[in-house]
């Protein structure tokens, strides 16, 4: 019988079905007491610690508790998400504005822990939309998206959105090459290029903007770091197809020995741009914030500032690394700058300090579009061999030891920093592409365990026909060994993580929104202040939910046509209490409302009648009696506007 | 009581030892301060309690707290001498909101009179405190050991009434009607209510009130033994 393998994964499954017979001989017997000891969280009691794994093309973020490996939440980012009512409710939807109208949809990457003093300090998650970039903010006290901007000049925002060693700049890559700015020319004759972005993010808001982006070759730059320590000021980017193939990437990008990684100095950068070197371009894109008022709001911005490596002396140096490299990781003291070649047979490991020689000496084998490209030798600190088939990412426990994930033999390999020797590999079930060590890409890693994050579960998990679920895998890595302690399935397609302790951020959590300092122009404060409002067509219904009713819950003079605006008010004010409000025929999603919070469903009637409302949340005992009529009469009818309640004429 | 001796004069005083006391040397402690008047440490003892009693404005006098399996990390209010809180910011609205189901009254700050007159009673106790220091009478001492214990009993007693109250007077339309079932919190310790473990105990404010009693009366027992046979 013929395998049917998704196209996406044919070319890399074989070998890694190859790699894995390889190495299966080296598996041992795995678990018993002592795994399960490890990650045994006894029921009632807290995880260590909370992990941020990206959804993948769920366009979500996902929480888990380690290492129990238990599903906490699901942050809707760039996809609408009908449970919360993100992305639907009018509140949200601006959220997914975008140069383009309203995207409801994007492809979530690599989730960025905000970073003070080098560790994560648990404000805000930064994660990147990768298909139509963009860049969004989460809030850690409220587990909520607060803010998204697109980046303008861009095809895939894959090297997103990678922040610098305080939090001072997001960085975001294209992982496409596109005619920069775009317009309309032959794609094989195109002569393409890419941006470099870097998103300032304000220390005390966390608001992000654009501050410049650096016109780069039109190479495919894939994923990117900031530096640390002595590196702190500059950031890099891994690329590939370095042969600027517009088609069948596969061979064609596949074709040098060596591609490159881009090193760019923010400092310089920053300078240039101070002195007046950017040009401008006028790419319209969006930059959407939830304001104090809890409502989010979506502005259009059409100018950037562009810098070429021509116009700044010193703001980019290319260093050769072997071959089609993925990951580009610093270790935690900003010194190596670690390649993850995909087709490389080692794993090149740079060094900053000989890279800042090397450039003070001009030690350059040439130049690539105005971009000095620095010898090999000159500033590679060593290479490690025989490190498995496929190295994408790397990350570091803190010990002077790195981890890096070894997609086509499928298995993790920790080398020495020292020496740049293997000392020991596992296993992975299978097909790892990002792994995570909590604060392995921080200047202080918190160690303890690395995650896997696998593309492909094959039979680890019980079949649910052609798709099956992505999965995650938890390593203890506190002595000599890596030793496997669990694997728990994960939403979507997990790309990157991050981890931090509990402890950071568990205390902050929001409870409720304060009901009496509410700055939303809807709020219905009390029963007493609740109200419908014609306007025209619309109708603007200004209600309360409280256990175990809505006020009001009758309201008559609606017609067919007319858009309803349903302002619900969650009078509660206690920890843990929202009220759902779903409505017969709403081509919309649910309501989802948080206690304190105002959510607002729009509602177009279609047919004569009475229709009902319900609580979709279960809130209390009389949770099924918290539910409403909606009396529809034809369009013109006579029917009064009335409701019921304290300020309703209906009883 | 034969003499009517001045109780604020040393001399007299001295000389009504004397008069009754005529069989002991005058050495002996009693015998050297009028039989009427409170021993100095005693003086002491209620000006300061008197003055402890100004913590009453400060600190809570009554904890009721709630804990049901959907609030594992409890609901509680706080009795003052001039106010009702939450124990936790929202406590107050979260109780008001589940009580609403067994068709008990909101507890509205505003709707009990004691919390404007506590304030007032706290102040005269104060200052009658400090006077019965002050005149230092032993009647006094005693007189005014009574009227505070009477005023804690009635306090009681009162806080008991809003509790049967609230208890028993629900809405005949509420949603959880459990025949027999009466809602009254305990005046003091702890009871089941439905899903709800209820405790009721003094909190620190409340303490010191109790602390004031108990030393009125023990200063009270301790100067009626320790006075003369007709002294008291």
């Amino acid at each position: 019988m013929p395998r049917i393998v998704s196209p996406a994964r044919t070319g890399l499954t074989l070998a890694a079905l190859l790699g894995l017979a390889a190495c299966a001989g080296s598996s041992k017997p795995l678990g018993g007491t002592d795994a399960a000891a490890k990650v045994y969280v006894a029921p009632g009691q807290y995880d260590e610690l909370y992990a941020f794994l990206s959804g993948g093309f769920s366009g979500n973020v996902v929480v888990y508790g380690l290492p129990s490996g238990r599903l906490l939440q699901q942050i809707p980012v760039f996809s609408q998400y009908p449970e919360k009512g993100y992305g639907y409710s009018e509140e949200t939807k601006a959220m997914l504005n975008t140069s383009w109208g309203f995207l409801p949809w994007d492809d979530a990457h690599h989730p960025q822990l905000s970073i003070t003093n080098g560790q994560a300090d648990g404000r805000w998650l930064f994660i990147n939309g990768n298909n139509t970039p963009r860049i969004a903010r989460l809030d850690l006290t409220r587990f909520e998206t607060e803010e998204i901007i697109e980046i303008p000049n861009a095809a895939g925002g894959h090297g997103s959105p990678y922040i610098t060693a305080n939090s001072e700049y997001a960085v975001s890559g294209t992982r496409f090459a596109v005619p920069t700015p775009q317009q309309d020319e032959s794609i094989k004759d195109g002569k393409f290029g890419g941006v470099l972005s870097f998103v300032k993010i304000d220390p005390q808001s966390g608001h992000m903007s654009l501050a410049f982006q650096v016109h780069v070759p039109g190479f495919d730059y894939d994923l990117a770091r900031s530096g640390k320590g002595p590196s702190r000021d500059w950031s890099f980017w891994t690329s590939y197809n370095t042969e600027e193939a517009k088609t069948l990437l596969e061979a064609n990008a596949s074709q040098k020995d060596k591609d490159y990684i881009a090193a760019v100095n923010r400092k310089v950068a920053v300078q240039c741009v101070a002195d007046g070197k950017a040009k401008e371009w006028k790419t319209p894109y969006a930059h959407n914030l939830v304001g104090e008022d809890g409502i989010a709001r979506s502005e259009m911005v059409n100018s950037e500032k562009i810098l070429e490596a021509a116009d700044c002396p010193g703001l980019i140096y290319f260093l050769p690394t072997p071959k089609s490299p993925h990951g580009v990781d610093v270790d935690p003291t900003g010194e190596f700058i670690v390649g993850g070649g995909k087709l490389a047979t080692t794993i090149p490991v740079h060094s900053f300090s000989k890279m800042l020689k090397a450039i003070e000496a001009k030690a350059f084998e040439g130049e690539v579009g105005g971009i000095p490209v620095l010898k090999y030798d000159q500033v590679i600190a060593g290479e490690v061999q025989n490190p498995g088939l496929g190295p994408l990412h790397t990350e570091f426990d803190g010990k002077g030891y790195a981890y890096t994930s070894v997609f086509i033999t499928s298995e993790i390999v920790k080398f020495s920093l020292k020496d740049f020797k293997v000392v020991d590999r596992v296993p992975t079930y299978y097909s790892i592409g990002h792994l995570m060590i909590p604060g392995g890409d921080t200047e202080h890693p918190y160690g303890k365990y690395v995650v896997a994050l696998n593309k492909i579960t094959k039979d680890r998990y019980l079949p649910t026909g052609p798709e099956l679920t992505q999965s995650a895998q938890l390593y203890d890595i506190t002595g000599d060994k890596m030793k496997l302690l669990l694997d728990f399935p994960t939403t979507g397609e997990p790309h990157y993580a991050q981890a931090l302790p509990a402890s950071v951020i568990k205390d902050k959590q929001l409870k409720a929104y304060a009901l009496a300092t509410s700055k939303d122009p809807n709020v219905t404060k009390s029963e007493k202040e609740t109200k419908v409002v014609r306007q025209g067509a619309k109708v603007h219904a200004y209600m309360t939910a409280i256990r175990s009713h809505f006020v009001p819950d009758n309201i008559e003079g609606i017609q067919v046509g007319d858009s309803v605006f349903f302002h619900v008010t969650n009078l509660e004010q206690d920890w843990d209490v929202p009220h759902g409000f779903a409505m017969l025929g709403a081509r919309n999603a649910e309501l989802l409302i948080m206690p304190g919070q105002i959510r607002t469903l729009v509602w177009v009637p279609q047919r004569p009648g009475v229709y009902p409302f319900y609580c979709t949340d279960f809130c209390s005992a009389l949770h099924q009696e918290m539910q409403g009529y909606i009396r529809v009469s034809a369009k013109g009818a006579a029917t009064p506007l009335a409701w019921n309640g304290p300020s309703g004429s209906l009883k | 009581m034969t003499s009517v001796g001045r109780t604020d004069g040393g001399a007299v005083g001295v000389s009504h030892a004397r008069e009754v006391g005529n069989v002991r040397p005058l050495t002996v402690q009693p015998a050297a301060r009028p039989a009427r008047r409170l021993r100095p440490g005693s003086r002491a003892a209620i000006a300061l309690a008197s003055l402890a009693l100004l913590l009453l404005y400060v600190m809570p006098l009554w904890h009721v707290g709630l804990k049901a399996p959907q609030y594992p990390e409890g609901l509680g209010m706080y009795i003052w001498v001039n106010k009702i809180t939450g124990e936790k910011p929202q406590d107050l609205n979260s109780i008001n909101g589940l009580n609403h189901y067994i068709g008990m009254k909101q507890i509205l700050p505003e709707s009990f009179p004691e919390l404007k007159l506590m304030p007032l009673a706290v102040a005269a106790a104060v200052t009658a405190g400090l006077l019965v220091a002050f005149l230092a009478r032993r009647r006094l001492l005693y007189a005014w050991t009574l009227l505070f214990a009477a005023g804690a009993l009635s306090g009681l007693a009162d806080f008991w009434k809003w509790g049967y109250q609230y208890g028993h007077e629900l809405d005949p339309r509420a949603a959880i009607k459990i025949p027999g079932m009466s809602y009254q919190p305990p005046l003091v310790g702890s009871k089941q209510l439905l899903n709800f473990h209820a405790t009721s105990w003094p909190a620190l404010g409340g303490w010191v009130a109790l602390l004031v009693l108990a030393l009125l009366i023990a200063l009270a027992i301790r100067e009626w033994r320790g006075a003369p046979a007709r002294a008291g």
